[in-house]
């Protein structure tokens, strides 16, 4: 039994979310391979070798992957399927693309968003925006699985004596192509891989005011910035901020909710945080029930006097 | 060109689901049922391409219990211009619903395929990519922007770190994203008229389809529950609350 992880990574180096995955596949059990689909990406290569517990690099290295479009990404897996019982990605926005392209091109059906490895057949699963864990059990000879970043330690990106192959790379899919990419710039922790996350909501009031009050804490506590539906929808922030069962899943040590209410959809991607703090001036906000330390009262007071405090 | 949008019935998004005591599921016995609020999106999505003269006919589709039927109508109020049921009682996997949908497709033969980018039930996320794979078919996942020209799709995508255009080649498959538009409230006119649109029904036998799960649920758990709902009383309480007892900062 083998396991093939689809690394996500930008040529040069892993994703942080590869080092996850990798995780999960380790605790499936067997061999742990990964695959490289990339453009001059034997820096990827070479770091995916050296994480922990993984003993063979498969790279594909083609302009056909420069822009890592999951058409040819997803023929480039089942190029080298055969060999392997579990297909693992993560579950982010390249992994959904690809993985259920797989998965559908192998006949098989995909275990999505994992949070826990039973065997090698049974995985626990959120569903109903994490309102209920179900444990599935696939009847497919190969399982294609997609993982939860924060359900799983990243594996060390040491301590591996993994051999990079070369594998022939597929053509160009020619069904899509990349015109071009507007990526946020920021100097702050990834939101999935932050320690500390600090998020606004509607009560806000204007991206004006969000950035005003809230930069600061998030530059006092080296915070990644996250933002609600409402305040994402309403134009404060770029879409990549939005926590939630439809937007982010995220797991920091401190999550601080400034202005938001709580929705179900909202805590479906911020309430396996370790610590979470809300700051909200109505007491009876369902944010509050979640919350190990709530304070009641107006953020545009309390948060000033916290970065003060600081 | 016919756009085909695929619309799921689902628990409503404002209900709060409870596990059933004996593990087996979760209970939605006498629940609101509505459409998956990403497919509304969709409907909107592909009505406003006909408006633009971009479609000819928009065909909505569901798979699943009769009561789907309810979903459909809600689509035609939208504008969509016809629906189609596959109605089932078995359980149906996201590889059974793109096999079905294919089978529509080869029937229909749209330039363009919309669906929701995942259903808020299962949250999947799959249905989508699996039929652009089984048509051999282009992707773009996420939009949250369209423009039909000729036979090119140019879709901006939210994605990670921010957004990213692509341009897929006609026919394609696009899945929405929660703010490519505001589907519109579908007034009581269209409503009306949406009772005598055409609504044609198969069964997945008639498709040819084995719809047969390949996942089997052992069991259903609740999460486990946090422990929140402590108050502090002002912003020196809280600092002290996360230097010494929980010490995160
Ligand atoms: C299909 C679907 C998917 C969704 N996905 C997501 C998702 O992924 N993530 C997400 O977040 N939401 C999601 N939502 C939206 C969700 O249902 C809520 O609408 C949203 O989370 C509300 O955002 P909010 O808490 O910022 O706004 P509100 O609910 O309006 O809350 C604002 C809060 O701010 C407080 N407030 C106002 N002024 C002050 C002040 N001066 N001081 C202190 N507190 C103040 C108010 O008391 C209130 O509690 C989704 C909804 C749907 C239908
Ligand atoms: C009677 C019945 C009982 C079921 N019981 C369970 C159960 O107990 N547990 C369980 O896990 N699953 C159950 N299912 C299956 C489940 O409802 C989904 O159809 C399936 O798992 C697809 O996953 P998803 O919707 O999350 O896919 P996603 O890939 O997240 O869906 C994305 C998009 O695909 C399209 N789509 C998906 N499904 C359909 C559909 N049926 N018709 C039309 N378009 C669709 C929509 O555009 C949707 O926005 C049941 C289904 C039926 C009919």
């Amino acid at each position: 039994m083998a396991n093939l992880v689809i690394a996500e990574h930008d040529h040069g180096s892993l994703k942080a979310a590869t080092l996850n995955v990798i995780s999960a596949a380790s605790a499936i059990g067997g061999d742990v391979h990964v695959l490289v689909a990339g453009h001059n990406a034997s820096a990827a290569a070479a770091a995916a070798a050296q994480v922990a517990g993984v003993s063979k690099v498969l790279l594909a290295d083609s302009a056909a992957h420069a822009n890592l479009l999951p058409e040819s990404a997803a023929a480039q897996v089942v190029a080298v399927a055969a060999a392997y019982s579990h297909i693992l990605a993560p579950a982010t926005a390249y992994g959904k693309g690809v993985a259920p392209r797989v998965a559908a091109l192998l006949d098989k059906a995909q275990i999505s968003d994992i949070i826990k490895v039973v065997d090698a057949d049974t995985f626990v699963r959120p569903i109903y925006a994490g309102n209920a864990y179900a444990t599935v059990k696939s009847s497919d000879s190969v399982k294609v699985v997609t993982v939860r970043g924060t359900a799983f330690a990243a594996a060390a990106t040491s301590g591996g004596s993994g051999t990079v192959e070369n594998v022939m790379a597929v053509a160009d899919s020619g069904l899509s192509t990349f015109v071009s990419a507007e990526i946020t710039k920021s100097e702050r922790p990834e939101l999935t891989a932050a320690k500390i996350i600090v998020s606004g909501g509607r009560g806000l009031g204007s991206g004006e005011k969000y950035r005003e009050v809230l930069t600061p804490l998030a530059d006092k506590l080296n915070a990644a910035m996250g933002a609600s539906r409402a305040a994402v929808d309403a134009g404060f922030v770029p879409n990549d901020y939005q926590v939630g069962q439809t937007g982010k899943i995220v797991a920091p040590d401190l999550y601080i909710a400034v202005g938001i209410s709580g929705a179900i959809q909202h805590l479906a991607g911020m309430k396996d945080s370790k610590v979470i703090v809300a700051i909200n001036k109505d007491p009876d906000a369902p944010i509050f029930g979640v919350a190990d330390y709530g304070l009641v009262g107006d953020l545009f007071e309390a948060v000033p006097q916290l970065v003060a405090a600081l | 060109m016919k756009i085909l949008v695929p619309v799921k019935r689902v628990v409503d998004y404002n209900v709060k689901v409870r596990v059933k005591a004996d593990n087996t599921g979760v209970d939605i016995a006498n629940v609101k049922m509505s459409m998956n609020p990403f497919c509304e999106i969709a409907v909107e999505e592909a009505v406003r391409l006909r408006e633009k003269s971009v479609a000819t006919e928009v065909i909505a589709v569901s798979a699943g219990v009769v009561q789907c039927q309810e979903t459909l109508r809600n689509a035609m109020a939208i504008g969509a211009d016809r629906g189609i049921l596959i109605e089932t009682d078995v359980e149906l996997q996201p590889l059974a619903v793109a096999k079905l949908l294919k089978a529509i497709v080869d029937k229909e033969q749209p330039g363009l395929v919309i669906l929701g980018k995942q259903a808020i039930d299962d949250d999947a996320n799959q249905t989508g990519q699996m039929l652009a794979a089984l048509l051999g078919w282009g992707q773009a996942t996420f939009a949250s922007k369209v423009e039909v020209a000729g036979d090119v799709a140019t879709v901006t995508r939210e994605i990670d770190g921010g957004a990213e255009t692509v341009a897929i080649k006609l026919p394609a498959i696009i899945t929405t994203d929660l703010r490519l538009n505001e589907p519109r409230y579908a007034t009581l006119p269209n409503i009306m008229k949406a009772k005598k649109k055409q609504l044609d029904i198969f069964k997945p036998a008639d498709l040819g389809v084995d719809v047969t799960p390949r996942l089997t649920t052992l069991r259903v758990d609740e999460p486990p529950k946090r422990q929140g709902g402590v108050k502090v009383a002002d912003v020196a309480a809280l600092i002290d609350k996360l230097k010494n007892e929980a010490k995160v900062i």
